[in-house]
């Protein structure tokens, strides 16, 4: 069900985000910085993969490569079968970083809207659009207001709606939830995660949560740092996604398997992915 | 981003803006590059200001441009605009037509200095006021309250306008056993316009240190005093430092233009005042003196951003 | 003394105190009109000369007026230039930061000569040149501090230049010009009223302030004194209510 490297998803849908070999070198002051290594990954349509790593290695560089936000040294890189370019140019994937970042000049709607002006919707399409989504996401009273007068998680839950709001087949997301406390994160965890079901949607998503990671995700790739490098991959099968499963003895067990891959001991059972370290 | 070229963007928004980030860079290396950058491009900007006087001269008519009937470009004749040159050479020649007369030159220089000497009174006036009027504002929210507002408006509204009134306290009162100067007029003028960014300044910097900090010192038995001295005012350093530089040059523009208001003697101002008179028969004087007074401008400008400079190695590194 | 309340009440008592208390101490000390009028002297001036008044703060009013929109524009296109062009920028702002350290006042003189003496435009430029100052450095400031995170959004979306600058640049600018404006506004009429002490054919407040000290009528010159400043303040609050209109999601303290 779920493609490992090198398997194309023979006569199926291609896959969504394709890198092969690629590397990223950043010129620093002191000297050369080797941002990413000899990357390998595939995600295939309709998956939830989640990056997960230590500071520094290299997980948001990664999703940047992919939005065609930074360019690599080497290695290619294939989003919806094109380049980053291409695939940016003709608005393939909607993006959601850390921080908010909604216009404070512009409302909550209109923050929404700000993607299908640009491609040019009219009006009342775009007002039904942005109604739509802000339902999906649990603000349906807020059209009106000023970014200002929402909360962090209130922000962060437009700002994904804002990414949705092209219908794009790919989300990428870079660690969207960190600047939230615990109980909002796992409130807008779960809406994500239905979001996704939803739309069908693939998605790269960035963390340094573990339990995050593992409850959103199809499949957890393990990154070590200096260099980036993808040192092992975890299949997450847990079927649908309920507030129970957070305490269930499965959901502890994944946990552990990606703890210990951070750490760099193998677990039972799980799929050695790339080099290891 | 605006790295450099921020320097006047800082000034004006010290205002609304925090503590100077201590930029602990040295100019050595990557510096000296900026700066000889600047340098150049100020020197550029200079060369090119000078060849547009000329250009609009070239081909400006004698009568001047008009608009809609209203003349908005000024006569491009000798008399109204002389040639750049001809300002330079006027420095050197004598200042009148009558003997023992200094050059031009001495004049102005003259006039500079003095205009410099009461500039730095009022200064000096202006930091006393702006620093008591901070920390009794800090001191009292009452006091807060009730003069920032007017403290503000001092600034919005043309209270020098009051100078020519003030001019006339010139031989006439006498504070204590001092007869009052014109040039004391000239000064607290000078120190009007300058108290007001060092209150602003040092009354956000008083201000500044968080709230665990002060409850810190509260934890000690500290009195309001010992708090002020170990705490606040080390805190208000680098909210004073852009807001001293703004004061340096509020004074100094503060000191011409009230000199040019009342008339006072011996300085710059009024030089400009005296040879605008002589303006029809001699052309290129009045432009010497405003020459003078831009450089006095541009020279206690450049005194701050040096004095700055200086002083950055003892700055507290603040983190944001 | 619940905070609204108190900042509103606060600056009035004082104010009201300070003017009791200079009214008694020039009654009480004696103090000479040439040194300080008593504030119910200036008030009667105020009220006996209010049509005069009147008309004088209309000139210098439309002096500074005048000023500040052709100061207000002028900085504003420098600002849009500059942005686009990096070595505008760093040619201009040199230029502008030595203007600004100059005494531009002393230029009246220069203009008088420059254009005819009944002419409004000498005081008029004067003011231009104020007002371009922080102008332009508060809009460049404005179009040039894009938040990385819009920058680099707006570039995921792939759209263009001109798109960039009208949904992000020019509204991510506009509450830095209103605080220019508003710099700028106070500065138009300070300007206006000294840049009358120079001579040339006016009407002004300011000149009436000079005429009526020369006269020695000093509650007379203290009373147009006390209109320059309503003016500033006139003018400082129209440039307020227009940035809360044009800018209403600024979040007030």
């Amino acid at each position: 069900m779920l493609a490992g490297v090198g398997e194309s998803g023979a006569g199926t849908s291609p896959a969504a985000v394709e890198l092969t070999g690629v590397g990223k070198v950043f010129a620093g002051r002191s000297g050369e910085v080797a941002a990413l290594a000899g990357i390998d990954l595939t995600v295939v349509v309709g998956e939830f993969v989640t990056l997960i790593g230590p500071s520094g290695c290299g997980k948001s560089t990664l999703l940047r490569l992919v939005a065609d936000l930074t360019e690599p040294t080497a290695g290619t890189l294939r989003v919806n079968g094109k380049s980053p370019r291409q695939a940016r140019l003709d608005q393939d994937y909607g993006i959601a970083f850390q921080q908010a970042g909604l216009m404070d000049w512009r409302s909550v709607a209109r923050n929404i809207e700000l993607p299908l002006e640009l491609r040019g919707w009219d009006r009342r399409r775009r007002r039904q659009r942005a109604v739509e989504l802000l339902e999906l996401v649990g603000l349906p009273e807020f059209a009106d207001h000023r970014p200002s007068e929402l909360s962090g998680g209130m922000q962060q839950r437009v700002a994904i709606a804002r990414a949705l709001a092209a219908g794009p087949r790919l989300l990428l997301m870079d660690e969207p939830f960190g600047a939230l406390d615990e109980m909002t994160r796992e409130r807008l965890q779960a809406e994500l995660a239905r979001i996704c079901r939803e739309t069908e949607a693939s998605v790269v998503f960035v963390t340094h949560s573990i339990p995050e990671a593992v409850y959103l995700s199809d499949r957890v790739v393990v990154m070590s740092a200096r260099p980036g490098r993808v040192t092992r991959t975890v299949d997450v099968e847990l079927g649908e996604r309920t507030e129970e499963i957070r305490g269930a003895p499965e959901f502890f067990a994944k946990v552990t398997e990606v703890r210990e891959a951070l750490r760099g001991r193998r677990g039972a059972g799980s799929v050695a992915e790339g080099a290891q370290r | 981003m605006t790295g450099a070229s921020a320097e006047p963007a800082t000034q004006l928004a010290v205002l609304g803006a925090g503590p100077e980030p201590a930029r602990v860079r040295r100019l050595r290396g990557r510096g000296w590059v900026r700066a000889a950058r600047r340098a150049a491009m100020s020197a550029i900007a200079l060369v090119l200001a000078a060849a547009a006087w000329e250009g609009y001269k070239a081909v400006g008519s004698e009568d001047g441009g008009s608009l809609l009937g209203v003349r908005v470009l000024p006569r491009a004749d000798d008399a109204s605009m002389p040639h750049v040159w001809e300002i330079l050479r006027r420095f050197g020649r004598p200042e009148t037509a009558g003997t023992g007369s200094h050059s031009v030159a001495v004049a102005v220089l003259d006039g500079v200095w003095f205009t410099f000497r009461v500039a730095v009174a009022g200064f000096v006036l202006g930091i006393l006021v702006g620093l008591l009027l901070a920390v009794v504002m800090q001191r009292f929210r009452l006091a807060e309250r009730g003069l920032l507002p007017y403290v503000v408006l001092s600034q919005t509204v043309p209270l020098v306008a009051l100078a020519p009134l003030v001019v006339g306290w010139g031989g006439r009162l006498r504070v204590g056993s001092v007869s009052w100067q014109p040039w004391m007029s000239v000064a607290v003028i000078a120190a009007y316009l300058a108290f007001f960014p060092v209150a602003v300044g040092a009354l956000r910097g008083l201000q500044s240190p968080p709230g665990h900090a002060v409850e810190l010192l509260r934890s000690y038995s500290a009195t309001w005093w010992q708090t002020l001295l170990r705490l606040r005012l080390p805190a208000a350093v680098p909210y004073l430092i852009p807001a001293l530089r703004l004061a340096a040059a509020s004074a100094v523009v503060g000191a011409i233009v009230a000199e040019i208001s009342t008339g006072t003697r011996g300085g710059i101002g009024r030089l400009v005042i005296e040879y605008s008179r002589e303006a029809t028969a001699d052309p290129a004087k009045v432009y010497t003196a405003f020459l003078g007074a831009a450089a006095l401008g541009l020279a206690a400008a450049g005194l701050v951003a040096l004095a700055d400079l200086a002083l950055r190695r003892y700055r507290p590194v603040q983190e944001r | 003394m619940t905070g609204r309340v108190a900042r509103v009440a606060a600056p009035l008592a004082v104010g009201a105190a300070v003017l009791a208390g200079w009214e008694w101490f020039v009654t009480a000390r004696r103090i000479r009109p040439y040194l300080l009028p008593k504030p119910s002297a200036i008030w009667r001036q105020i009220t006996l000369n209010a049509s005069d008044i009147l008309d004088a703060a209309t000139v210098t009013g439309s002096n500074a007026l005048a000023g500040l929109v052709a100061g207000s524009v002028l900085g504003i296109l420098a600002a849009l230039v500059a942005s686009r062009f990096g070595l505008v920028n760093e040619l201009l702002i040199p230029l502008a930061a030595a203007v600004n350290a100059m005494p531009i006042i002393a230029l009246a003189p220069i203009f008088n000569n420059m254009f005819s003496t009944t002419s409004t435009v000498p005081r008029r430029l004067i003011v231009t040149v104020v007002v371009f100052f922080p102008l332009f450095v508060n809009v460049l400031r404005g179009l040039t501090q894009v938040a990385p995170i819009h920058r680099e959004l707006m570039h995921s979306y792939a759209a263009s230049g001109w798109a960039f600058a009208r949904k992000v640049r020019l509204p991510n600018a506009l509450p830095f010009l209103f605080t220019g404006l508003r710099l700028a506004a106070s500065l138009a009429v300070i300007a206006a009223v000294v840049a009358e002490y120079f001579g040339g054919v006016q009407k002004g407040l300011g000149t009436r302030i000079t005429s009526a000290a020369s006269n020695t009528a000093y509650p007379r010159a203290w009373a147009y004194v006390a209109a320059a400043c309503a003016l500033g303040l006139v003018f400082y609050l129209a440039a307020t209510l227009l940035e809360r209109l044009a800018t209403p999601w600024r979040a007030r303290p």
